[in-house]
């Protein structure tokens, strides 16, 4: 009987020791931008403690990850500029210009690339990110904010919130070929991981314009009925989609809710709830968790994709906008 | 569609096929550059109003209200233009009687305008659309807040951008309920204005079930405040309109601020004032920044030099209308502008939450009234619970059933 259980303890013991170390190895941390605050909530990825609060310029919203998973680019809208937080250290390291109130950006996949929507002056500007000079400034409708690139680096995505438009834009002309109109004030842009196509979701009308790349056609406006919330309080924002092709997330604001999209048939599965004012979403490395970053309730949200359950609270800075896992 | 050769053509104008063909040609510059845009002109009317002293020498009214919204409204539907191949412009004709406002407009009429933007009293809008061959035009009124334009004397070619007295008064009706604040004392302006805002603040106290205990004109001479020790006869004034009554708000009507702002702090009994002074039902404010709209404030604070106001809104929602049917019909002919903000696909983003859109029974853009003080939002109605069957924007003013406008 002894000899019974200490083999079970030895295994069980065995069992956590892997279990720690594929932890560790799964190790990752989680950015959460702080719009009010000036801060930027480093937290652990397994613990969701904070490991830090780093102060950084004023009004910190749109956050990307460096291509090297060893930066963050942050838009410091108030301060005018970008800075960069280097991950080993925890500290700005660099200071990028974007032109006046950088709002969001997208980093080309080769991760020379920094596309900024001024959303003060109708304009995009590239910024190289190596010389740390703006190397172009190209024209687009009033208020853009909704960034994006496709996976082959060819085209540049921009939403202008006034103008209502989805611009698609050469990367390497910075021309734009084409501006698609879609619900009103467009705010946020992803591309399907094919490329073959980008969500657009837009805040006013609360919908998700689902955009055919090659035709630049709308396939599908998405719409989230949700009765017993008023109808100006469903504004869609952020969007993530799995790589797998099975959800789509998408924010829903001052909902207070995340919907759980089917990317292949458009139609609305679930309805999180998170917290207050739900801007923007991001997964985990294995993308079994998704963190939402709630403006109102200053918290971040996590839900279970597995369970498709929010499972956690964790309370950040004042006004989370952004949030970026890093490996 | 165009031959190619005779200038560019913008890909997402073009179908399947030819659109892919077209893109490789142009992609080497924007389309905005494709061929000259299409031109539509929007023709601004404002009349000189008489110069009025406002309660404060220093801060006085600005001259240019309604016409720097329109004009910055042009400048954003223009950046939108650039992508679909169209160039709005504006014309501004303000005139300093209402003759040459009727003139103007037949102008207009005769050289094949029909987009027009009025910052004009009541009695001469109704006298535009009127006028031999307006019915195939149309008059946004920017900036008039007359129940009888949405009401008996609605007319067809004629759409009301700010919210009329009656959607004000129940704005603020709505909130006073909310607080409970259930007795109301209304002093009322000498202006044939003030009479109008009183009367739909009776209305709406009747509708609301507000009671009103007491109703009293505003008599006293309104220069005293500025003369040296005027404060003291004022205080005086405003002690005895107030006394012996009880009741939880004091509302004014007092559309030209004559006196309205010497109130506060002045009753007999410590009462709020709410109404054309103090916390004020409007559609704009300098205060709001909610739902984006710092974006809109500082813009227009940026081209203009002072802070937006509601007339300023009304010009910038109006020209964005006429843009936004534009673009959303994709044509530049007047015709079919006119026939989209008529028509049930209309809507327009005015940076206050929901997509506005226009009552097909009286012509009156539905929106959420904004009430607030100087510096501060106090709230936004309709008031949570103020349920409607079918928009609750449309508990706020005359709904289709109580309207007295026979168009449809």
């Amino acid at each position: 009987m002894s000899s019974a259980l200490s083999i079970f303890g030895l295994a069980g013991l065995a069992f956590s020791a892997t279990m720690l170390f594929a932890q560790q190895a799964l190790a990752y941390r989680i950015f959460v931008s702080n719009e009010k605050d000036n801060t930027i909530t480093v937290l652990d990825g397994a613990s969701l403690s904070i490991i830090k609060t780093v102060p950084v310029g004023a009004r910190p919203r749109g956050i990307v990850l460096s291509a090297d998973s060893k930066s963050l680019y942050i838009c410091t809208s108030d301060a005018d500029h970008i800075e960069v937080l280097d991950l080993a250290t925890l500290k700005v390291t660099r200071i990028l210009p974007s032109n006046p109130d950088p709002e969001f950006m997208a980093l080309s996949r080769d991760g020379k690339t920094l596309y900024v929507a001024n959303e003060d002056n109708s304009q995009v500007s590239v910024l190289d990110v190596a010389q740390g000079r703006i190397v172009s400034e190209i024209p687009v409708g009033v208020e853009p904010e909704g960034m994006a690139v496709s996976p082959d680096d060819k085209t540049v995505i921009c939403t202008s919130e006034t103008t209502s438009m989805t611009h698609f834009i050469d990367a390497a002309t910075h021309a734009v070929t084409a501006s698609v109109l879609v619900g009103t004030r467009p705010r946020f842009a992803v591309f399907t991981k094919d490329g073959s196509q980008v969500w657009v979701s837009s805040e006013v009308a609360g919908t998700v314009a689902v955009i055919d790349t090659a035709t630049h056609k709308v396939l599908h406006t998405i719409k989230f009925d949700l009765p017993e919330v008023p109808v100006a309080a469903i504004q869609a924002v952020g969007i993530n989609l799995t790589s797998d092709g099975k959800y789509a997330f998408v924010d829903l604001g001052p909902a207070n809710r995340v919907a759980v999209v089917d990317p292949k048939t458009f139609a609305v599965e679930k309805y999180l709830l998170v917290g207050q004012r739900v801007w923007h979403n991001d997964f985990s490395p294995d993308q079994k968790f998704l963190y939402t970053a709630n403006g109102l309730s200053n918290d971040m949200s996590v839900i279970d994709i597995d369970a498709m359950k929010v499972t956690q609270s964790v309370p950040v800075g004042q006004s989370p906008w952004g949030v970026v896992v890093a490996p | 569609m165009r031959i190619p050769g005779s200038g560019r053509i913008c890909p997402d104008r073009l179908p399947g096929y030819a659109a892919s063909v077209v893109f490789l040609l142009a992609s080497m510059l924007p389309c905005s550059k494709a061929r000259a845009a299409d031109e539509i002109p929007i023709v601004y009317l404002g009349l000189d109003m008489p110069h009025h002293i406002a309660s404060t020498l220093l801060d006085p009214p600005p001259t240019d209200s309604g016409l720097r919204g329109a004009q910055l409204a042009v400048a954003d539907t223009n950046t939108t233009g650039k992508f679909t191949n169209q160039h709005f412009s504006l014309q501004v004709l303000q005139a300093a009687d209402p003759a040459t406002v009727e003139n103007d407009f037949a102008q207009s009429l005769a050289a094949g305008k029909r987009l027009f933007v009025a910052n004009l009293p009541a009695d001469l809008l109704l006298k535009l659309a009127d006028t031999q061959g307006a019915a195939s035009a149309v008059i946004l009124d920017a900036t008039s807040a007359d129940d009888r334009l949405r009401g008996a004397d609605c007319r067809a070619n004629m759409l009301h951008i700010l919210p009329s007295r009656a959607m004000l008064a129940d704005a603020l009706m709505q909130y006073l309920v909310t607080k409970n604040w259930n007795r109301i004392m209304l002093l009322v302006g000498r202006d044939p204005d003030d009479a109008l805002y009183a009367d739909a603040i009776r209305q709406s106290a009747a509708k609301f079930q507000i009671k009103i205990r007491a109703d009293r004109p505003w008599s006293f001479n309104a220069a005293a405040q500025q003369a040296d020790t005027g404060h003291y006869q004022v205080n005086d004034e405003v002690l005895k309109a107030t006394q012996g009554v009880t009741y939880d708000v004091l509302v004014v009507a007092d559309e030209a601020d004559h006196f309205g702002d010497d109130l506060s702090y002045r009753t007999e009994q410590p009462r709020p004032v709410a109404g054309t002074q103090g916390l004020v039902p409007e559609a704009w404010a300098h205060a709001m920044d909610e739902y984006a709209s710092t974006q809109l404030q500082t813009r227009f604070h940026r081209e203009s030099g002072r802070w937006m106001n509601a007339q300023d809104y009304g010009g910038w929602l109006a020209v964005r209308a006429i843009g936004e049917a534009a673009t959303r019909a994709a044509t530049a002919d007047p015709a079919r502008i006119i026939a989209y903000l008529h028509g049930p696909d209309f809507s327009v983003s005015g940076y206050k939450g929901p997509e506005l859109t226009f009552r097909p029974w009286d012509g009156q853009l539905r929106q959420p009234v904004l009430l607030a003080d100087e510096n501060a939002l106090v709230s936004i109605s309709p008031q949570p619970g103020f349920l409607h069957q079918t928009n609750d924007l449309d508990s706020l003013g005359f709904d289709q059933p109580e309207t007295s406008c026979h168009l449809h």
